[in-house]
């Protein structure tokens, strides 16, 4: 987030998108309806599921799904042709303005409309509600960024936000909600295959050169390597060899688990470290038992960029270490002298390596955490980014072709599916469904549709309807819901025995490769 | 010219911001004025009446918590007079409804009326007890709602309504029959509730709990360790209440943001996963399909073997390592060392595209 979480209170306009608060972000779902009921905050809701957020916002935009790069190219239009942008902002800290207002000249309201179905008069209003505020805040989640044109999606966003100076503000701001405890913190750590902790590239010569003194290693790998949404299907073509998997649970998270089951069955060797034995340790060689969240000392990094202590507070069950001991103890064996006494003394030693984390400790975050950047001891840390300048200086505006997902409806497969997750249960279920309450509050899987489409495709509510894909079928109970717009169907991902991820497409956004979870086309059948 | 606006509190003199009330201005400045229904950051309802304090020129006493400051206000917050009717005030409580069993109830030491009784010395008896007229509800998987001990201080419809906006319960019936209600007075687990159980964390007695609260250990018999919830990427600063090598409960840190004590169902109900018998103990290790126990000592050694093997084969970019969303910041540092440092290629990821 370029804000923290506090903000929203302070946005006059919030504009929420593919994040479905209340289920996901409970938490910051009820930031947002505090802002709407108390101060007086106007809330604009796009989503294809009518979500409860729906029922706090003053515009609720119904897009088919898959079609963000229009509606919000469409904003950018009406906003430009009413002249309600930002000049000022766009004059001092901004370039290629000329080049985005081109792009979105073919975007007119009407046009729009054909493409996402949102009315041309429902548009105009957003916009103007958008742009006329002192301070917007954009929130958004895996709804934009799960398509083939999710890095599409999150520029667009980012366009619209320069467009009305609306960053770098206290209640505006571009806003990600980040799905997992420390999602935030693998990226900043450098578990991504371009960078070092911290963003620092892999190929920059530099940073090699650091990361090689302060590991004392040489021949540090200068080449870009793949994502997970790669590593998979490589296994499959024999490139990938071995896996070493941590905490994840792939063959229930990932897109077409079919495949993904086949790819890893192909691997020479799997190392599984995990709480439990999930589907993906199943099919191991060999199975590490590692240490959860209240067993161990530590630091997570929020979506607000914010560090925060995590602290032992019982001992784990057997013999299970913590991750970072059973990595050390493999090192060493391979030859590599990897000791830490604590983690406290690792986290010393990335405050050491990560310019953003170098003014973060133990001692300054016992009691409340920091945001980074946070560069030096002294420094407060940054609640807000981008206040005085971009990370490369001037923000650069990105001209946006609209591209539709990447499968469409037929004949045969009608539907469309978006996936996502319930309120009471967390991801691949490993840890929620060991709860007897939460199983109780959500027993199964369920396919959420609505009354029309029921009727049309003769299901009925309660009754257990086959769905499937061009990749795989699954059973689920009907639920016919007013969340469910005609047209399109929802699936929660968590439930193994009825796997929505045997249905989704793989199909990759190609810079960020992830999968387009929210469309693939189903039918549903009696 | 404008006066600055000024108080006086038992002889003191504080500044004040129009609007603030005198509670808000007492605690500001460390002047302890004891409260019940009040709630930071929710409209003051002025239902309990513990605050009361003397005001100069008022013919009654005054709630602190719902009288804002005025200029050159006058306020005594101590007097024979205060404590008589905080006495009186505490006595009806603890006859109306069950409050005598704190050697049973769960909420013993977290209990904001045991509490006051205990500073004011009050023991129930002087008045007949008023029985309860609402059943206990427990027919959810989360939360026990004992009207026996209900003050009707309407904390928990402020949580659900100010703080979640949930807009779950309410007052319902009024009057001699007050019951905090849902819409149509259903139990819970058929209403609107969602239960992030905030209206446990703000009951000052123990007319809500958690369900399991009679297997658990009470809260003041455990100890408290700060932490953060590790399920979404909020953040939720949270306490972990452990007694006997066993978190027994998890409450939100009211001090602290970004949640400043509020929680969700997960966050609060789920963590039955920690001490899950299904928890792995010992490394494995598949034999013939089939895995078998094995020593840390084997198992590490196998893994470092067999990676070796296939990079010294392979290559080092035949191996790849995925690192985790789930785990700390200095583990997923060390995971991605050893892949750079160790096994020499760029093939780590994790599920942050999933």
């Amino acid at each position: 987030m370029t804000n923290p979480i506090a903000d929203m209170e302070k946005a006059e306009v919030i504009l929420l998108t593919g994040t479905n608060t209340t289920e996901n972000h409970p938490v910051i779902a009820a930031y947002i309806k505090r802002a709407v009921q108390f101060k007086g905050t106007k809330l604009i809701v796009v989503d294809p599921r009518r979500i409860k957020m729906a029922a706090f916002a003053e515009q609720w935009l119904r897009p088919y799904p898959g079609t963000d790069v229009a509606w919000l190219n469409g904003l950018m239009h009406v906003i430009i042709k009413e002249n309600l942008h930002d000049k000022e902002f766009i004059a001092n800290r901004c370039e290629d303005f000329e080049a985005l207002a081109k792009s979105v000249e073919a975007f007119t309201p009407e046009y729009v409309q054909n493409l996402t179905g949102i009315p041309a008069q429902d548009l105009i209003q957003a916009a103007r509600l958008y742009a006329g505020a002192k301070v917007a805040s954009i929130v958004y989640c895996m709804g934009i960024t799960q398509h083939v044109s999710g890095t599409d999606n999150v520029k667009a966003l980012a366009n619209l936000a320069m467009l009305c100076g609306h960053l770098g503000v206290e209640g505006g701001g571009v806003n990600p909600l980040r799905g997992q405890n420390n999602v935030q913190g693998a990226c900043d750590m450098g578990g991504l295959p371009n960078v070092f902790t911290g963003y620092q590239p892999v190929t920059d010569g530099a940073n090699v050169k650091k990361m090689e003194e302060a590991w004392q290693v040489t021949g540090l790998s200068t080449k870009v390597g793949l994502t997970v949404t790669e590593m998979i299907p490589k296994a499959h073509s024999g490139e990938i060899k071995a896996l070493y998997i941590v905490g994840e649970n792939p063959l229930i998270s990932d897109a077409d688990v079919n495949h993904v089951e086949k790819s890893i069955a192909h691997l020479d060797f799997l190392v599984v470290q995990d709480i439990f034995m999930t589907e993906t340790a199943q099919m191991a060689h060999v199975v590490l038992p590692s240490l959860c969240f209240a067993e161990k000392d530590g630091t997570f990094s929020n979506t607000e960029r914010k560090v925060q202590r995590i602290r032992k507070a019982v001992d784990g069950p057997g013999s299970a270490k913590t991750d970072w001991e059973i990595i050390c103890a493999i090192s060493r064996k391979m030859g590599y002298a990897m000791n830490y006494a604590s983690s406290r003394e690792i986290f010393e030693e990335i405050a050491r390596v990560t310019p953003s984390y170098g003014g973060i400790t133990y001692e300054r975050i016992e009691h409340e955490g920091l945001h980074w950047p946070c560069p030096t001891k002294d420094h407060p840390g940054t609640k807000i980014l981008h206040t005085a300048q971009f990370t490369r200086g001037k923000g650069k505006f990105h001209a946006i072709a609209f591209v539709p997902p990447a499968e469409k409806t037929d004949a045969e497969y009608p539907l469309i599916l978006t996936t996502g997750r319930v309120l009471y249960h967390y991801h691949t279920g490993t840890m929620t469904r060991k709860s007897e309450g939460l199983n109780e509050r959500a027993p199964e899987c369920f396919i959420e549709m609505a009354k029309a489409d029921a009727e049309k495709y003769g299901v009925k509510a309660g009754a257990v309807a086959t769905i499937a894909s061009r990749r795989g079928e699954i059973k689920a109970k009907v639920k016919i819901s007013e969340t469910a717009v005609a047209g399109t169907v929802f699936l929660p991902f968590h439930f193994v025995e009825a796997s929505a991820n045997k249905l989704t497409n793989a199909a990759l956004d190609p810079i960020s490769k992830i999968p387009e979870f929210k469309v693939c086309a189903v039918k549903v059948l009696a | 010219m404008n006066k600055p606006n000024i108080i006086v509190i038992n002889g003191q003199e504080y500044l004040f911001t129009p609007g603030e009330t005198i509670l808000t201005v007492a605690r500001r400045n460390n002047v302890d004025i004891p409260t019940l229904c009040h709630m930071k950051n929710a409209t003051p309802t002025g239902a309990c009446r513990m605050c009361v304090v003397e005001v100069q020129g008022a013919r009654s006493l005054m709630a602190a918590c719902t009288v804002p400051a005025g200029p050159n206000m006058v306020v005594r917050t101590e007097s024979e007079l205060i404590a008589k009717a905080r006495r009186m005030i505490i006595e009806l409580m603890l006859t109306s409804g069950n409050h005598e069993d704190c050697l049973v109830c769960p909420a013993t030491g977290d209990c904001r009326l045991q509490e006051l009784a205990y500073k004011y010395q009050i023991k129930a008896g002087r008045f007949p007890k008023t029985k309860s007229r609402y059943d206990l509800e427990a027919v959810n998987p989360f939360i026990i709602r004992n009207f026996s001990k209900c003050l009707a201080c309407g904390r928990c419809v402020q949580a659900c309504n100010e703080v979640q906006v949930n807009t779950a319960i309410d007052f319902g019936y009024r009057g001699a029959r007050t019951k905090i209600i849902t819409k149509g007075d259903r139990t819970l687990k058929d209403s609107d509730c969602v239960f992030c159980g905030e209206c446990i964390q703000v009951c000052p007695v123990g007319a809500l709990i958690p369900k399991d609260a009679y297997k658990k250990a009470r809260i003041c018999d455990t100890k408290s360790v700060r932490s953060t919830c590790t399920y979404c990427g909020v953040g939720c600063q949270v306490n972990l209440h452990v007694k006997n090598n066993e978190v027994q409960h998890i409450t939100g840190r009211g001090d602290a943001a970004p949640n400043f004590g509020s929680l969700c169902v997960k966050g609060r109900f789920g963590f039955d996963f920690i001490a899950a018998k299904e928890r792995l103990k010992t490394p494995l290790i598949k034999e013939n399909g089939a895995f078998r126990e094995a020593s840390w000592d084997e198992a590490i050694g196998l893994v470092a073997e067999r990676l070796s093997a296939i990079k010294a084969k392979h290559g080092a970019d035949s191996l790849g390592v995925l690192t985790s969303a789930r785990i700390s910041n200095e583990e997923n540092y060390v995971v991605q060392k050893f892949a750079r440092a160790v096994l020499k290629t760029n093939n780590v990821d994790h599920c942050a595209r999933l």
